[in-house]
Parts: C-alpha cells; sequence; structure tokens
C-alpha cells in the first residue's frame, strides 16, 4: 500500500525481505546500507537477539531521488525468519508493495526454502493479498557454497509465476542491488497502473 | 490488493498540521507525530531537528503492531493507548480512527494528565480529517485535483532513479 503525499511531494513505498532463517535477508539490505550514499539513506535499525538473529524486523529507508516531482522513498524491512517467529511475520507484511524471497541454495536447506515459501503465501493471503499479483522476485543466495544445489533445480521448486530470479551471494554484495533495482521497479510500475 | 493506496493532500495536509500543532502547545510537548498503522510518516510538529523521525514512524508503527496482537492474545480488542516513561521524556502512544498512530512526546514541562486529556479531544478532530483522507484515497485516483502524476511515468524515469 503505497502512501502518497502530495503535501510533501513523496511517494512511499515498502519492500519485505522474506525468507528462511539465516537465509541472508538481513546480510541483503546490510550491503545496501553499506554501499549507499549517506544522503540517500537513513538510519539502518535492526530489532535484534543478542545473538544477532532478528527478532522482530530490520528497517532501512532509502531515498531514489525524484520521479515527476516527487520524492520517491523505500522502506526495506526484513522479517524474521525462524519459524515460531510467526505472529512477528505476519505484522510486518502489512502494508507491504513487493516482496523480495531470499532462498537459502544450500542442498540441506530446501525443505527450510520451501515451507517459508508456503508460510509467505498464507500469510500474504491472511492480509488480503495474493503471491501471484503482488510484484515479487525471487533470490538465489549463497551461490558460492559448495553444498548449494544447481540454481535449475531451485528454479524448479520455488518458481511460482515466472518471477525474476537472481543469483546472489549477498554477503560478498552479488546480486544484491539487482535484486533491489528490481522489485522497486516493479512497485512503481504497479503503481503507474493505479487502479 | 487490500484496501488502497494511502493519498495525502495538501488541504487534509493542512489541518492535520494545524490539529497537531494546536495540541503541541495546549500539551506543552517538545513533538506531536502522526504515523500510519504500517510505519509511513504522515506529519510532525516540533523540536524535530534531534530526533529521525523516519526511525520513529517505523518503531511507533512496529509497536503498536504488536501491541495490539498481544491485545488480542488475552482477548481485547487492542490497548488503545501506551505509555513509556523516562528519565526525562516521555512517549504518549495512541490509536486514531483505529489506522493511524499519534505520538506525543513530552518532559516533565507538562504531564501524562494533561496529554491524555488534551489527545482524546484532539484525536476525535483528527479522526474526522482522516475520514475524508480516506474517502478521497478510496476515489479512484485520476479523479483527484491536478489528476494523477502518476499513470505518466515512463520507463525512462524509473530507469532514471537507478541511473548510479
Amino acid at each position: 500500500m503505497t502512501f502518497i503525499n502530495y503535501a510533501a511531494r513523496e511517494i512511499n513505498c515498502k519492500i519485505v525481505y522474506y525468507g528462511p532463517g539465516l537465509g541472508g535477508k538481513t546480510t541483503n539490505i546490510k550491503f545496501v546500507y553499506e554501499k549507499t550514499n549517506p544522503t540517500a539513506k537513513g538510519k539502518l535499525i535492526s530489532l535484534a537477539t543478542e545473538t544477532d538473529r532478528t527478532l522482530f524486523f530490520d528497517f532501512l529507508p532509502l531515498d531514489l531521488g525524484e520521479i515527476r516531482g516527487f520524492r520517491t522513498r523505500f522502506h526495506l524491512y526484513t522479517v524474521p525468519g525462524q519459524v515460531f517467529y510467526d505472529a512477528s511475520r505476519k505484522l510486518i507484511l502489512k502494508g507491504v508493495d513487493g516482496v523480495v524471497f531470499v532462498a537459502d541454495s544450500q542442498a540441506a536447506r530446501m525443505e527450510a526454502n520451501l515451507e517459508s515459501l508456503r508460510n509467505l503465501d498464507l500469510n500474504l493471503k491472511e492480509q488480503g493479498y495474493d503471491l501471484r499479483t503482488i510484484p515479487y522476485v525471487l533470490q538465489l543466495n549463497k551461490r558460492d557454497l559448495p553444498s548449494a544445489l544447481p540454481a535449475e533445480e531451485m528454479k524448479r521448486q520455488l518458481v511460482r509465476k515466472g518471477e525474476p530470479v537472481f543469483e546472489a551471494v549477498a554477503s560478498k554484495g552479488t546480486g544484491v542491488f539487482e535484486t533491489l533495482k528490481t522489485i522497486a521497479k516493479m512497485v512503481l510500475i504497479e503503481l503507474r497502473k493505479g487502479r | 490488493m487490500p484496501g488502497n493506496d494511502l493519498v495525502l493532500h495538501e488541504e487534509e495536509f493542512t489541518r492535520i498540521r494545524d490539529v497537531i500543532s494546536r495540541l503541541r502547545t495546549e500539551c506543552n510537548a517538545k513533538v506531536v507525530f502522526l504515523v500510519d498503522k504500517n510505519g509511513q510518516q504522515i506529519a510532525a510538529i516540533g523540536e524535530l531537528t534531534s530526533i529521525d523521525t523516519t526511525a520513529l514512524a517505523s518503531l511507533a508503527a512496529g509497536n503498536v503492531a504488536a501491541t495490539d496482537s498481544l491485545a488480542r492474545l488475552i482477548g481485547e480488542k487492542e490497548f488503545s493507548v501506551l505509555f513509556h516513561e523516562g528519565e526525562r521524556d516521555n512517549l504518549h502512544i495512541s490509536v486514531v480512527g483505529g489506522r493511524v498512530i499519534l505520538v506525543v512526546i513530552f518532559d516533565e514541562r507538562s504531564s501524562l494528565g494533561l496529554v491524555r486529556l488534551r489527545v482524546k479531544k484532539g484525536s476525535t478532530e483528527l479522526a474526522a480529517i482522516l475520514d475524508v483522507m480516506l474517502k478521497k484515497s478510496a476515489a479512484p485516483r485520476k479523479a483527484a485535483a491536478g489528476g494523477s502524476p502518476f499513470a505518466e511515468i515512463t520507463d525512462e524515469d524509473i530507469d532514471k532513479l537507478f541511473s548510479d
């Protein structure tokens, strides 16, 4: 649900990074934070446990510049990936404009990817959204690990609707901005459609 | 998609600012702040230079969302007021019209009783303005004053945002 502020001439959009625990959602937005010009970003907020596991959410506001005289701002959120934090995940999906699913490429995590994807589908439905229509990008993360499954095999199991897929190594920044740019574009295209 | 995009026009923005500005004076508060439940800042008045308003908006919304869920867990509809007491500054958070969050930051120059009283009155006025805002948001966008600038966005405009 984009917030259009005519008074301040701003468009505010919300993007949520979803996926299984330890898949690299926080690593994605930390990399974006590190590589973004200080004038274009706000403070990175992490509500995490002492062991750096996301407890509630991470939040990063980004200012992408002007479009037709409107400042375009994106709020990036991550959800806690661990299965038992489902209540928090539901809250964070409220008002979402676009979703990035960060999948873990390790063979041993495929079941966790599938479970998280089912959980995303269900939680979106509960909020009245539909995975088939909402702007959505799939990121295959940790491509550098020796135990990574072939990308084609992952796509076969995880692709839901012909969404854009990016191979990534978030810890090194590979694929991070490509993923973000694509989801941001999809959200803006959706905004153009209006209703 | 559930609901519509939230659209804030100049007219409602001015009215909201008037109400929260008056509220700030009446409460003797440092800051009065209005946030959408999804964490988007709507308006803010007061001593804002030392505060990261974007972060405040997101955290206030997260706080209210978590507290709402806690309320439902114990069989309450909601906890309509949250109060955080600090050594110097205090935070009074309330939900207006079920949709937006009113945050008042105040110190020893004010009191919880005064803030509660004034917030109650201000909330009624804000709820009425929000009603208008939501009705306008629900209307087809091209019916809004000045037409929609977004229908005209080109692929080039979007690409320009990502040029560097």
